[in-house]
């Protein structure tokens, strides 16, 4: 399959997702530049992690108007995969892809640990390889990933089923302990109402090797391949979750 | 004369701010008990080409709802004035 890593001035965890996609899984893997107006036929793409813009104004405020945000969001329409990892979640929510928003950390703090989410759900494109209820082990590195919504798109995340990941321990239990910014419900990835769309705060790009520290990132990248190979192999009318 | 708009964003009510708690704890730790609530917000100020100041107000209003602000998380109010400067 092919993988498209959108680079803003500022990304930072772009290199990592490429050697992921790349290297490591062995797909063809581009960057595309923020000023691209096309994404060159991707299946998949990736907004990677960093500080686009400098953060300036709010993290992934001056990214949502960068030109391959239209070509992005007509792959979103078109059905088309995207992945939001930290930054790039934070952009998906700015340029209205994604529900809510993400804050200052409740502690204030900047975070930057392993920590374990539970998959909640296995019907998307980026966790179908797993489990729902499997715990993972993934790094989280941040100061703005504290999720907040209001009541009603909270509601509405939980009833679809859309929260694709929560913040628990290593048992699965979402205690405050295990919630490294303070999001809400333990929040700590969602997807799209069409699913087409997920975004996550920890890092599965620096998961993907055990001399670095834990492969758990790489199941996830694999399901990703697994679902393109079975669109394909479905033809591309079928490319939808079976 | 060329106008000057004074915009403010602030966390919207119910949404957390914990800089806003931050400051009020250390306000109390201070003495200044009468302090109830804290929002740590932005202030933001553009000097706009002369122009009818309904319109300009019209295109402020948008500037905030496009890029200043994230009616998500924040709500935000201007000013309009003649800037004198």
């Amino acid at each position: 399959m092919r993988w498209g890593v959108v680079v803003f001035p500022g990304s930072l965890d772009d290199r990592d997702a490429l050697r992921a996609a790349g290297c490591v899984l062995g797909d063809e893997a581009v960057a595309l530049w923020h000023k691209d107006r096309d994404l060159g036929g991707v299946d998949c793409v990736i907004l990677p992690g960093g500080f686009s813009y400098g953060d300036y104004l709010r993290c992934g405020a001056m990214a949502k108007f960068s030109p391959i945000m239209e070509a992005v969001a007509r792959h979103v329409r078109d059905g088309g995969l995207v992945l939001g990892i930290c930054n790039g979640f934070q952009i998906l929510c700015e340029a209205g892809l994604l529900p809510g928003a993400l804050v200052r950390n409740r502690s204030l703090s900047f975070v930057c640990e392993p920590v374990t989410v539970r998959v909640e759900t296995a019907e998307t494109f980026f966790t179908h390889g797993c489990r729902a209820g499997e715990v993972l082990e993934l790094p989280v590195k941040h100061g703005e990933g504290c999720y907040v919504a209001d009541e009603a798109t909270l509601a509405a995340l939980e009833r679809e089923h859309r929260v694709v990941f929560r913040y628990t321990d290593r048992a699965g239990r979402p205690t405050p302990e295990a919630n490294p910014n303070g999001s809400l419900q333990n929040i700590a990835g969602l997807c799209s109402a069409e699913r087409n769309v997920v975004g996550l705060m920890p890092h599965p790009e620096h998961a993907v090797e055990h001399l670095t520290g834990g492969a758990d990132g790489l199941r996830l990248f694999r399901s990703v391949e697994a679902w393109v190979a079975r669109g394909a192999a479905a033809g591309p009318a079928a490319s939808a979750p079976g | 004369m060329p106008l000057l708009a004074r915009v403010h964003v602030t966390p919207k009510r119910g949404i957390l701010d914990p800089q806003g708690k931050a400051v009020q704890n250390s306000l109390h730790a201070l003495g200044f008990a009468e302090v109830q609530d804290v929002k740590v917000g932005k202030y933001i100020e553009l000097r706009l080409r002369e122009a009818e100041p309904q319109a300009a107000s019209a295109r402020v209003r948008e500037m905030c709802e496009r890029l200043l602000a994230n009616g998500v998380i924040e709500d935000f109010q201007f000013q309009l004035e003649r800037d004198g400067r």
